[in-house]
């Protein structure tokens, strides 16, 4: 197999940081080959390098062993690279076929466009390729994975050899995962070449035949999965050892702070979302809420929340009926929420950190002194927040817009851990954050539980339900099936709890 | 960095300003005109003491207006409504001021809280409206300007609530007596109305309530993002509720000034137009009551100066072509400095990442 792809000492220097510096890196042709850095680590920079879309200062980029200058994203697909981005480019209101041929379109006379050569093309790259994708279809009716396939399609039109794909899992339930590894490897099995960057070590273990890691903007290491463990990988990203959760001593409470029972929720288009669900977590306890997505989760947290109100049965969170109170009143008993989408509705993107170290703590001491609102308290705090969970940012002043997820993420755990809360509703507590994170995180919430705190852990992640969850409640299509004991499941039996293969 | 932020605040409207200078300046010259001359002519005839005044007066109408129009971005909502709530504002205040005997002060309070709450109880039809149905308050309020305007002009029949004078072509609201007329300060020949320091108020008022308060916060929590506010407790529509009904309020002391000084009734001659001046004011000020004041200065210094062409032989209305050119050019402005802030910002954090970085490899 030859090399499809050379880099040596690649350099990019944006004032005051050095985004990449003496990065090399050799893909072999017709391999899976991952990228892993912790956020931050000079991926992005890199990929965009290869696509085009900067311009590095020093080094040589080889493809096919021909020296090459690339000035923009079409000089890379002439070459044959193609990238298919993290949030996808395509346009809901189009069709399949016509966000695929989108910027490409064969025509007669330069205005008429080939629909039926361009749909064939399609269908035969598809075949080629084992891509199940519909040409005619909406892609307002299609999910997370279908959009992907198709971004996946556009790349292959444009005639890619080289796919760079762009943390593609981070956006996927474990049945997209694995349907998309089994793409990669018939892509893989044609001919093609495809780079994987990636953060989540399991995965990058189980598809790629080669992994570089990358570590403060270079490249530190390049080794094949054999003979490879997480553990090594990822003290090679973070350049040391990784801070282990303490388990700690663990006290469960008689009193259950969070208790469902029989609860059902029916949207306004008349679909029951929830039905009849029965859900108990006691003080000093995790609980896992496994599931896939879709099937009823974000209404669950909405209900415990008091953003939603159950239509029949009770909701019970720290003795107050949920259904009838507010969502201040809520989160002044003591309830904290770490909600799934955080840049939507965990944060004020373009407030200072400051501000948003007051949202959610609007309503009592210390961030409010009656109508004021301690500006000095919030200061105070966010200081300490940015301190205890290495929030990394030159102050507090800055805009929440400008950190990087994962230290949007650390501050938001941050600020809802404040003030000892009683009840934790934690929604994807590590979503798309680096391994250095997620260990504070998972520290963070393992002392609380530690604490005395219950905590509803709700993760697409099996790795931190298994690590972290005293217990697993499986979520079905609204309604718990099954509650069961991580000590005693492998991830094989969730799985197939998941998908409701037990009724 | 504080002082940093207080530059790059002011090189934009300086910018917008010299832009549509030189804009001025081009189409100044096309005509065959001189355009210093001319410029150096409103400067004067815009500083006569005299036109100071009535400049100060009409600053005090548009910063209502901007005040008003500010506190409705700051929820996100384009109060376009503005012109349509001073005008129940000051027809209601008008005909109750002229009803009731009071004592002075009382008498003068009672008007104005009855221009708020008209104006305010007008603005929350939008508010219901968008909260409850989803209409955009853009096109509610914009026909609730052609339904305010009617529904005066209706009322204002010597049948109903109006009167007409004896000589006068005009209809209009009995007179308010004397007990329920605003005083004014005599200076330089003119007379500026004592509610300018209703508007110092207003201003303050808005800042504290804005950045102070837990109500502030809620309001600008919800403006900045609608989801993250509810997750923290917020009732957000409430909020949005709230809010349009507070911008409706403060539209409704816009005609407070002419109203209680001046014509002591309300007729069909009040002017109007306020609501798009008021956004493009609040545009310019940034929604903040400093800046907003200096806005509505330039404004009515604009329009007042601009009067002088006429006698030049130039249309006044180029003047409304500067507005329209400095509008356009701030919000250019404002989005470059936004974009070059955001990005010295990302340049900080990125530098600290990478000094925690090194240091961890150091160790």
């Amino acid at each position: 197999m030859s090399n499809i792809l050379e880099i040596s000492g690649i350099e990019k220097k944006y004032p005051g940081v050095v985004a990449n510096r003496d990065v090399s890196l050799i893909v072999r042709e017709g391999t899976i080959h991952a990228i892993i850095g912790e956020n931050g680590a000079g991926k992005s920079t890199l990929m965009k390098t290869l696509y085009g879309l900067i311009r590095p200062d020093a080094g040589t980029i080889k493809v096919f062993g021909d020296e090459v200058t690339l000035k923009s994203p079409q000089d890379a697909i002439a070459l044959g690279i193609g990238m298919v981005h993290q949030h996808f480019k395509l346009a809901d209101n189009a069709t399949v076929l016509e966000n695929v041929i989108l910027g490409s379109e064969p025509s007669r006379f330069g205005f008429i466009i080939k629909y039926d050569e361009a749909r064939e093309k399609l269908l035969e790259i598809a075949k080629t390729y084992q891509l199940d994708i519909d040409p005619d279809e909406r892609l307002s009716n299609l999910g997370v994975g279908e959009r992907q396939r198709v971004e996946i399609a556009k790349v292959l039109y444009r005639g890619a050899k080289i796919l760079i794909l762009d943390e593609p899992t981070a956006v996927l339930v474990p049945q997209e995962v694995s349907e998309l590894f089994a793409n990669l490897r018939e892509l893989v099995k044609k001919g093609l070449t495809v780079l994987f960057i990636s953060h989540k070590l399991d995965e990058v273990l189980s598809i790629s035949d080669e992994i570089t890691v990358m570590r403060q903007g270079t490249t530190v290491a390049s080794l094949t999965p054999a003979g490879t463990t997480k553990k090594m990988l990822a003290e090679l990203m973070v350049g040391g050892e990784l801070p282990k959760p303490i388990a700690g001593h663990q006290v469960v409470s008689e009193k259950s702070f969070l208790s469902l029972k029989g609860a059902s929720y029916t949207r306004h288009d008349g679909r029951e979302i929830l039905h009849n669900l029965d859900l108990e977590v006691h003080g000093g306890e995790i609980v896992g809420l496994a599931g896939v997505e879709g099937n009823g989760q974000s209404e669950l947290i909405e209900l415990v929340m008091g953003l939603l109100q159950a239509n029949v049965g009770s909701v019970e969170v720290l003795g107050l009926d949920a259904s009838n109170t507010l969502t201040r009143d809520i989160r002044n008993a003591g309830v904290a929420y770490i909600p799934q989408d955080r840049q939507r509705d965990g944060v004020l993107m373009f407030a200072p950190l400051w501000e948003n170290r007051i949202l959610g703590h609007q309503f009592a001491s210390p961030m409010a002194k009656g109508i004021w609102v301690d500006k000095h308290a919030a200061i105070e705090d966010s200081n300490r927040v940015v301190e205890e969970f290495d929030v990394r940012t030159p102050g507090v002043n800055v805009l929440v817009s400008a950190l990087s997820g994962g230290n949007q993420q650390k501050f938001i755990v941050g600020r809802e851990l404040s003030g000892d809360p009683k009840l934790i509703i934690a929604a994807q507590p590590t979503r798309g954050v680096d391994v250095g994170a997620q260990a504070i995180i998972w520290d963070h919430l393992m002392r609380a539980r530690s604490r005395g705190a219950a905590i509803l852990l709700i993760s697409a992640d099996l790795e931190e339900l298994f690590s972290l969850s005293d217990r697993l409640a499986v979520i079905y299509s609204g309604s718990i099936v099954s509650i069961l004991d991580p000590a005693k499941t492998t991830p094989e039996d969730l799985g197939l709890a998941m998908t409701g293969a037990n009724n | 960095m504080k002082r940093n932020r207080l530059f790059w605040g002011a090189v934009a409207p300086i910018a917008a300003i010299l832009t549509s200078l030189f804009l001025m300046y081009i189409i100044l010259s096309l005509r065959g005109a001189d355009p210093f001359a001319l410029f150096k002519l409103m400067v004067s005839y815009g500083f006569d003491p005299r036109n100071l005044v009535s400049e100060t007066n009409l600053t005090v109408s548009y910063y209502l207006a901007g005040v008003a129009a500010a506190i409705g971005f700051k929820m996100l909502l384009f109060n376009i409504g503005i012109d349509g709530q001073y005008r129940m504002g000051a027809f209601f205040g008008a005909v109750v001021g002229a009803a009731v005997n009071l004592p002075p002060i009382l008498h003068v309070l009672l008007i104005i809280i009855v221009a708020m709450v008209a104006a305010g109880a007008w603005a929350s039809i939008a508010g219901y409206l968008k909260v409850r149905r989803g209409v955009s308050e853009v096109i509610s309020n914009i026909m609730l300007n052609f339904i305010a305007a009617a529904i005066i002009a209706f009322l204002l029949s010597p049948k109903l609530l109006g009167s007409l004078p004896e000589g006068s072509q005009n209809v209009q609201t009995k007179p308010i007596p004397a007990s329920g007329q605003m005083p004014t300060i005599k200076i330089f020949d003119g007379e500026v109305y004592s509610v300018f320091f209703l508007a110092i108020f207003v201003g303050i008022a808005y800042w504290i309530m804005l950045n102070k308060t837990v109500f502030g916060f809620n309001l600008r929590a919800t403006g900045l993002s609608f989801r993250a506010a509810r997750s923290s407790g917020v009732n957000a529509p409430g909020m949005i509720f709230i809010t349009t009904c507070i911008s409706g309020a403060i539209a409704g002391l816009v005609g407070i000034g002419t109203l209680l000084s001046d014509t002591h009734s309300y007729s069909m001659a009040f002017p109007s137009g306020f609501a798009f001046t008021g956004l493009s004011l609040a545009i310019l000020g940034r929604n903040h009551p400093v800046g907003i004041f200096f806005a509505a200065f330039l404004w009515s210094f604009l329009e007042r100066a601009g009067q002088v062409l006429e006698f030049e032989g130039i249309p006044p209305e180029i003047v409304i072509v500067m507005q329209g050119t400095i509008v356009l050019s701030i919000v250019i402005a404002y989005e470059v400095v936004a974009r070059i802030n955001l990005r010295q910002q990302q340049k900080a954090v990125g530098k600290v990442s990478s000094e925690v970085l090194s240091e961890a490899e150091s160790k």
